[in-house]
């Protein structure tokens, strides 16, 4: 690894204070993406602001009837938080279908947000790419890119965001709170995550010196229907593919609101308004499900290698609506879909 | 410039790597140890504590040889910074024999054959270890997906799960 300096930060305010006046340190909390990026030479920072300690490992109640989970929340935590797992199901799922029990263990809820945008070029610093070295060019349009984005790309970057968290958080409307040196303030997720235009290098709206305090769930749960289902090349501990999160709410047959977000397949979490309009107010059968899936992948180009990625998202759709119309959430540890 | 071999420089040359003292509880004993920030916890307790029970094998959190436990809980030690880990307690595959006698794991794991090299052994064994005290392991199914994040290239899954079962089954 490259050498660079350590300091703890004592407080929030502490660690803003150092990063403001360090454009080349980076915080560290979980470790897991930044020390793997460290190591393949892509991230340098010349110092590391250790935020591990700080007291923002919480999970409490909001007044208005949500949660609000302390950007130190380990993602095992959450996945198994008695709040979480009984109102926010989807959540935890989503979060159990990621990495391995000993990431998750390590990974902060702070930091799964932050983690890179990314393809295996960007991980391979000896070829061209626009996210690592702007201008550089994009290896994977015209590379192997069974893995990239079929949505929401740019001719400069087709990378994806990683996370499966995140695609739960994006169908819950969570709300992110950051606070920097001009105070503290919030960001939608939707808004959170940026696509990659022509600044592919730049992934989220976070300010490089703000910090990821805590993040908000809203009242609306989905815990009655609701899916996270995750289609990999493994049957476990392995990136998606294409991933989708639903969440329904049902009056009889009749649906009365509609979430669905994806992963795997863009920059960001990627979601439809104009899908889910479609869902609201009609039968919860397959066909619905189906021009629904249709919307979503509206647009949807595939680079070659990904191709496939079209049509196995638009079954997944339309699989994972149906497991929430049933009520029969894809297991985790059972493997068959059905 | 002459050049002297028994002069010392007046003054260092480059800045020496800053190493920065820290104390750990590694199984049960408390080791004190002067590391460059950029230490893993896997570097630390293989070469300056000489535990090389822990092992390295892809540096990079995808395959799980390096699972040890912090403060009870299993973690890839590779993606870790020693400096991060300041009095923490450390339980390494060194760490869990007691009075002599293996863990429960390291004699269910003879038992069922569950190894052919043994590289990924420790790791396994630290990771089932964390599995267990989690409790959040039932059934076959749960053990394996549980179990993910423990990659064995001989293929010794079926006895592994076999020999996690057993070990379960006593504790
Ligand atoms: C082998 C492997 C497999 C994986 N598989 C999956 C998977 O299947 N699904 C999935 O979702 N994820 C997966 N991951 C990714 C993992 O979930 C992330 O690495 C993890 O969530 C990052 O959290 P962290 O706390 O370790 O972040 P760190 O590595 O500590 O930080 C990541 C970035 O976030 C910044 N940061 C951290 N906390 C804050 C904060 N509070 N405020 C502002 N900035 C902050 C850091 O500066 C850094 O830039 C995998 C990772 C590995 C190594
Ligand atoms: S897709 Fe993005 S991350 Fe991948 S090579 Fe192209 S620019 Fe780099
Ligand atoms: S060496 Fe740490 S996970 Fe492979
Ligand atoms: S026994 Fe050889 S890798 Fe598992």
């Amino acid at each position: 690894m490259i050498p660079f300096q350590y300091t703890r930060a004592s407080d929030v305010a502490d660690a803003i204070k150092q990063i403001a006046a360090d454009p080349s340190a980076k915080f560290i909390a979980g470790g897991t993406n930044l020390l793997d990026l460290i190591k393949y030479d892509v991230a340098t920072p010349t110092r590391l602001i250790d935020i591990s300690r700080l007291p923002l490992g919480n999970v409490e109640e909001t007044a208005n009837g949500g949660v609000l989970i302390g950007a130190l929340v380990p993602n095992t935590d959450l996945a198994y938080h008695p709040l979480i797992e009984a109102r926010y199901p989807l959540l935890s799922r989503s979060i159990l279908a990621g990495a391995s029990q000993q990431l998750r263990n390590m990974a902060s809820t702070g930091g799964n947000l932050v983690q890179r945008t990314r393809c295996f070029y960007f991980y391979d610093a000896t070829t061209p790419c626009n996210k690592r070295e702007p201008g550089s060019g994009c290896s994977a349009i015209d590379g192997i890119n069974r893995i990239n984005a079929i949505l929401g790309t740019s001719q400069s970057c087709i990378a994806t965001h990683p996370s499966d968290m995140c695609v739960a958080l994006a169908v819950l409307e969570a709300i992110v709170h950051v606070t920097g040196p001009a105070g503290a303030r919030t960001i939608a997720l939707a808004d959170f995550h940026r696509l990659p235009d022509n600044t592919p290098q730049i992934d989220t709206n976070l300010e490089p010196d703000e910090i990821i305090t805590a993040i908000e769930l809203p009242a609306k749960g989905f815990s009655t229907n609701y899916s996270y289902l995750k289609i990999r090349d493994r049957l476990s501990y392995a990136f998606a593919l294409v991933s989708v999160a639903a969440a329904l709410e049902l009056d009889g047959d009749t649906i009365k609101e509609a979430r669905v977000a994806l992963g795997g397949v863009a920059h960001k979490p990627w979601r439809s308004p104009a899908a889910e309009v479609v869902l609201r107010g009609q039968r919860a059968d397959a066909s619905t499900f189906a021009n629904a899936a249709d919307i979503l992948l509206r647009g949807a180009r595939g680079f070659g290698h990904n191709d496939f990625k079209i049509g196995l998202a638009r079954r997944a759709i339309v699989r994972t609506l149906s497991q929430a119309a049933r009520g029969t959430p894809q297991s985790i540890s059972d493997k068959k879909i059905r | 410039m002459t050049h002297s071999g028994t002069t010392k420089p007046k003054g260092p040359i480059a800045a020496a790597p800053e190493k920065i003292p820290i104390t750990l509880i590694v199984n049960g004993a408390e080791a004190k140890l002067s590391v460059a920030p950029w230490t893993t916890l896997l570097d630390a307790l293989r070469d300056y504590l000489d535990l090389t029970g822990t092992k390295k094998g892809c540096d990079h959190g995808q395959c799980g040889a390096c699972t040890v436990l912090v403060d009870g809980r299993r973690i890839n030690s590779c993606l870790t910074l020693a400096v991060m880990k300041e009095g923490a307690e450390v339980t390494t595959v060194e760490g869990l024999a007691r009075n002599g006698e293996l863990h429960p794991l390291q004699q269910a794991f003879i038992d069922h054959d569950a190894f052919q090299c043994g590289y990924c052994t420790s790791g396994q064994i630290c990771s089932a270890a964390g599995l267990i005290a989690e409790g959040k392991a039932k059934t076959a199914d749960e053990i394996r997906e549980l179990m993910s994040g423990n990659i064995c290239r001989c293929g010794a899954y079926p006895n592994i799960v076999a020999a996690i079962q057993q070990a379960m089954g006593r504790s």
